[in-house]
């Protein structure tokens, strides 16, 4: 017989208590201080003063900073795009992989995750810097063909001119897409898993072609899989402050590396508390869009 | 020197900034220990330092010298150092701020005076470093070493018989565009961009802040990068052939690359001094105090340059170093250019925020 929680209030009660216990001390009271610091007004050199004054929301939502706010969603929306296009089809192919293969898929994807963060952003300098392994890989081939047009008696090629890879923009979005691309693939692998295969033989049964049934069938079933993917790549790189700093050009600046600038070289907690408030209200709006989408695929599943 | 030139090549600034959570996670183990001295075993210093920032074998030296176990933890920042201890102190004895912040957190009444009579091989430093106005009469500091930002470039790379010998190369001019690294430091930043209008690094008036904003904006687009105190290896990969850095760093890369160089331009510099501090409330303040006269003692100090090839301010430790070192002109800038260069004072709080806030609005421009 299944049991409800309610039938077993002391085992449930000692189940949650220490997870309870973490939530509280280490998440919510930690967070709340932050929070009532972003009321605050610094007095001297290292004590906040817990005024209640807004000045320093009012000081967030100068256009400079409401700027590097939308900056940082366009970079993130971006990092979640490509993550989406090039994470589905790898998750619809571990899934419909044979179950041995899945199990060595699954833990390629997780590999990445064995690394530091730091180490692997450290990695793709070496590999995206001007005299990096993409750069020596590019001029090889450059002056292979060079030498394979003199033989064939054309014009060689120019000298080889180095990509600039590194510290613009791009690499800030490559290196945000190649950190956050688990974090796509992982729960939409999980939707597409879960899927009734019959539903879409039937699609093609029925003569739908391949793209038809995915676009039609698949994807649609697996909403909920794609929002989650997408709010669990979103929130992080929306946040992320050690990608730009290492990859990103002079004006690959995200809100994080403001946020973070004021906890340190400032010395302004109350305006970098309430940086991150404002990034942490962003962060609800997406859970609650999220959250929405998921209620409406599942009334949509049961009617 | 092969044994340790990958830890050279990061500095004490570079890599482990980066770890961030790592080194608070460092910083907490040491903070930990320091909560508990002892309890009935051999006396304890907790010394917090930056990174690969003392001699391979001068911790234990000194116990063996005097018993005493030094337990070393580690900062990046010190904005990091600073965080860690405004809240109190976690159980350090001996920290390393530099001088800009021996001002500030002596102001905030962090740092314990020093007691003269216990520190004797205070006579062993050079005469201009016994006192500094970022601390007169040298009440809460001892200079642990300095440091001078310059322009470190590929000598390669500049034109015939050419030497960037001013700051305009760096900050105003288009002549090696894409091919500039500056240091993300907003004051020590905006510090020289004053120096090169021809004023003093500090006391900078308003208007002078909106022109130095509009100069680092026009120059945006010839900036490679704004790096993270790591221009020493950008240098060294040729992702730029101009970086703003400090002299240490530069001096270490020398050693695998002879194509660098490094000067302080004609218009004089910005002079750092990371210092030998005792925060208030450290548990053990006899060690610490002999802790940091050892530090200042001859023989220790020129072990300690040795290894991390800093200037020092130590004349009992430099007598002691061979010519390399001594006349290694990275290392010791000629003495009318150092004559120019001017220690950044802590001009209080709103300041250091206008510097952080201009900095954003130029990154954002």
């Amino acid at each position: 017989m299944e049991q409800t929680w309610k039938q077993a209030k002391a085992a449930f009660g000692v189940v949650l208590t220490p997870p309870a216990f973490w939530l509280v001390a280490f998440f919510l009271v930690p967070m709340a201080v932050i929070w009532a610091y972003s009321f605050g007004e610094n007095q001297g050199l290292a004590d906040i003063a817990l005024t209640g004054t807004f000045a320093n929301y009012f000081r967030a939502l100068e256009p400079l900073y409401v700027g590097i706010f939308i900056k940082s969603v366009i970079i993130a929306g971006a990092t979640t795009l490509i993550c989406l296009i090039i994470g589905f089809p790898v998750a619809l192919a571990i899934a419909f992989a044979s179950p041995r293969a899945k199990a060595w898929l699954l833990l390629l994807i997780m590999l990445p995750f064995w690394t530091n963060l730091l180490i692997r952003t450290y990695a793709l300098i070496a590999v995206l810097r001007t005299e990096g392994y993409v750069n020596f890989g590019v001029e090889w081939l450059w002056n292979n063909a060079s030498g394979l047009m003199t033989l064939v008696g054309l014009q060689p090629l120019g000298a080889f001119e180095p990509l600039e890879l590194l510290h613009n923009n791009f690499a800030v979005i490559f290196g945000l897409v190649y950190v956050h691309l688990p974090f796509m693939v992982l729960p939409l692998y999980s939707a597409l898993d879960r899927m009734d295969r019959s539903l879409m033989e039937a699609s093609l049964d029925l003569g739908a072609g391949h793209m038809r049934t995915i676009m039609g069938v698949v994807v649609p079933l697996a909403a909920p899989g794609i929002a989650s993917g997408i709010l669990i790549t979103f929130i992080p790189a929306l946040g992320a402050y050690l990608t730009p700093d290492l990859l990103g050009g002079p004006d690959s600046q995200m809100i994080a590396n403001v946020i973070e600038r004021q906890f340190k070289r400032a010395n302004d907690w109350p305006f970098g508390a309430a940086l991150s408030f404002l990034l942490m209200y962003l962060t609800f709006f997406a859970i609650a869009v999220q959250a929405l989408i998921e209620s409406r695929a599942k009334k949509r599943g049961v009617g | 020197m092969t044994k340790s030139t990958i830890i050279k090549g990061a500095s004490r600034r570079s890599i482990l900034q980066q770890f961030g959570a790592a080194a608070i996670g460092m910083s907490f183990v040491g903070g930990a220990a320091g909560c508990s001295p002892g309890g009935g075993g051999a006396p304890v210093v907790n010394f917090y330092n930056w990174d690969t920032y003392i001699g391979p074998t001068t911790l234990d030296d000194f116990k063996a010298a005097t018993g005493t176990e030094v337990r070393m933890s580690l900062f990046a920042t010190n904005d990091e150092l600073f965080a860690r201890l405004r809240a109190g102190n976690p159980g350090y004895d001996v920290i390393v701020p530099s001088n800009e912040f021996v001002t500030r957190m002596s102001e905030a009444q962090m740092l314990e005076p020093l007691d003269r009579a216990k520190i004797p091989n205070f006579a062993n430093l050079l005469p201009e470093f016994q006192d500094a106005a970022f601390d007169p009469g040298r009440r809460y500091s001892m200079p642990y070493t300095w440091l001078v930002l310059g322009i470190a470039y590929r000598k390669s790379a500049m034109p015939a018989g050419f030497v960037p010998d001013s700051w305009k190369w760096l900050f105003d001019s288009d002549q090696f565009s894409q091919k500039i690294a500056l240091l993300s430091e907003s004051a020590d930043l905006i510090r020289l961009c004053a120096k090169y209008l021809g004023h003093s690094v500090n006391g900078i008036p308003d208007e002078m802040l909106t022109q130095i904003e509009q100069m680092l904006i026009r120059q945006k687009p010839h900036i490679k990068a704004f790096h993270e105190d790591n221009g020493q290896d950008m240098l060294l990969a040729r992702d730029v052939d101009l970086v703003l850095e400090y002299n240490g760093d530069i001096a270490q890369v020398m050693e695998e690359d002879a194509d660098i160089d490094f000067l302080v331009p004609t218009e004089g510099s910005l002079l750092n001094s990371d210092c030998l501090c005792i925060p208030v409330g450290a548990p053990n303040l006899e060690g610490a105090h002999a802790f940091i006269n050892y530090l200042l003692d001859g023989e220790a100090g020129s072990e300690i340059t040795k290894e991390i090839l800093y200037p020092t301010p130590n004349a009992a430790a430099r007598a002691l170093m061979d010519d390399s070192y001594k006349n290694n002109p990275v290392i010791f800038p000629p003495a009318d250019r150092l004559a120019k260069c001017e220690y950044g004072a802590f001009e209080g709080a709103e300041k250091a925020q206008q510097f952080e806030e201009l900095i954003t609005r130029v990154r954002a421009a």
